[in-house]
């Protein structure tokens, strides 16, 4: 076991962790932040995308080790300091992006890691650049509009299919 | 997965020390070897992780004749560093995977992993690039040695991948949509010398290239050039996504789709 330090969500902490521990496993076991959920443990699904240094990664695909001394967040980084929903957040709940849940936190990382390249994406990117992140419920539909409206888009005629 | 010793250096020396350790592994982006040591596929008695080497990350910007990737940067990086100078291979990094796969997994993981399904080594061979090791520098001709197979040794690390820079070029995919890997891919680049036409995803070998269209390409660049040719099915892959005359097929309409976009 070693010990490693990195900043999650704008406050240090450490922990004791075997070279095999997951970033994963050091956030839900190690930290108790179970936002971050587990879908596929294979890097297929995007559930557990957090993100490092303020980019997107597949927390079930990168040890924890390896990212020791980073700046990382989480889904429970995302809310605003009052405790109400972030923007993204809200745009998800208010356009029905979610149904189950599951994905969601994943979806709602990658979306912030989009917006914050590509402040007004066209529906054409939001779909490219959530290939990597698979919703069993939605169809997609509602988070892609959930995503244009978080940029401050006009979604008025974007269908709920 | 079984437990390992995790290293990381902060230099290639320090790196090929560790690396000489038994049973001793590089890690990249561990975007593949995650993964496989997941399945067990992998079980290194020590990891050590190339992400520390700030001398093997970044795209070189002082030689306009080449253009040199360090081997532990990732495929993002590559997307955005060399958009100006090398548009193909910015493109075909651009279109790895995901955006999380891309901000982690590296051109040199890729390259030392060799799937015979992956982007980077379609871009290599067609390139006529050079791949440098912590020790000689090897010829994308001699690099590539069969499924999951290439010229490294053991312990070797890949610490630049130094590309020459076409006239024209362009990377055709046709994706297998759930993977995002290629069902087949062609890199097609024109220099002073010639056209290199490399093909990744098709081959039961691994990568290859087209030799019969590289020298009707090189007498005139033109997607009818290659309109009366066609690829023997033999030795293509077979499997639920298409059969050998399916990719045989794709092989030649991948590169007339790379050609007219170069
Ligand atoms: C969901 C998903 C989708 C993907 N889609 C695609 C795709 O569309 N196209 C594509 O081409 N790839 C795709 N990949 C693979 C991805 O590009 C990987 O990043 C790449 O194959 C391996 O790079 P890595 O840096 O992660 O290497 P690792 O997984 O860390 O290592 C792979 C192998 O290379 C060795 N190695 C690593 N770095 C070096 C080095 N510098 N020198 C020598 N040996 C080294 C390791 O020891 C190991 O054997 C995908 C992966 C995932 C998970
Ligand atoms: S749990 Fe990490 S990609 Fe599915
Ligand atoms: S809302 Fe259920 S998996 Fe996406």
């Amino acid at each position: 076991m070693t010990k490693v330090t990195m900043t999650v969500n704008g406050r240090a902490v450490s922990g004791e962790v075997e070279g095999r521990t997951l970033l994963s496993a050091f956030l839900r076991e190690g930290l108790g932040l179970t936002g971050t959920h587990v879908g596929c443990d294979t890097s297929q699904c995007g559930a557990c995308v957090v993100h490092v240094d303020g980019k997107a990664v597949k927390s079930c695909t990168v040890f924890a080790s390896d990212v020791a001394g980073a700046s990382v967040t989480t889904i429970e980084g995302m809310a605003n300091p009052d405790g109400t929903l972030g923007r993204v957040q809200q745009a998800f709940q208010d356009h029905h992006g979610l149904q189950c849940g599951f994905c969601t936190p994943g979806m709602v990382m990658s979306t912030a890691a989009l917006l914050a390249e590509n402040p007004k994406p066209t529906e054409a990117d939001v779909r490219h650049y959530l290939e990597g992140n698979i919703c069993r419920c939605t169809g997609y539909h509602n988070i892609v509009k959930a995503v244009l409206a978080a940029s401050g888009q006009d979604v008025s005629g974007v269908a709920a299919e | 997965m079984y437990e390992f010793d995790f290293e990381k250096p902060a230099t290639v020396a320090e790196a090929v020390a560790a690396l000489g350790r038994e049973d001793a592994m590089a890690l990249g982006g561990g975007q593949t070897l995650i993964p496989s040591m997941k399945q067990r596929l992998a079980a290194p008695s020590a990891l050590v992780s190339l992400t520390g080497i700030a001398e093997m990350r970044g795209v070189c910007t002082g030689d306009d004749a080449a253009l040199c990737v360090g081997g532990a940067t990732t495929h993002a990086a590559v997307a955005a560093e060399a958009a100006g100078r090398y548009p193909a291979l910015a493109a075909l990094a651009g279109n790895i995977g995901d955006p999380a796969v891309r901000n982690r997994g590296t051109i040199g993981g890729s390259l030392a992993n060799n799937d015979p399904a992956a982007d980077y080594p379609a871009a290599v061979l067609g390139s006529g690039a050079t791949i440098v090791t912590n020790n000689r520098s090897i010829a994308a001709d001699d690099f590539f040695e069969g499924l999951f197979t290439t010229a490294l040794e053991p312990g070797e690390i890949i610490v630049e991948v130094r590309f020459p820079i076409p006239e024209r070029a362009a990377y055709a995919k046709f994706q297998q949509p759930a993977s995002r890997f290629a069902l087949t891919g062609v890199f097609v680049a024109k220099t002073a010398n010639g056209v290199r036409v490399a093909v990744t995803g098709a081959s039961e070998s691994g990568v290859f290239r087209w030799g019969e269209a590289e020298a009707a390409l090189s007498a005139d660049f033109s997607a009818d050039a290659i309109a009366g040719l066609s690829v023997p099915a033999d030795g293509m892959v077979s499997d639920l996504h298409g059969t050998p005359a399916y990719r045989a097929n794709l092989v030649k309409v991948m590169t007339q789709r790379a050609v007219s976009a170069a």
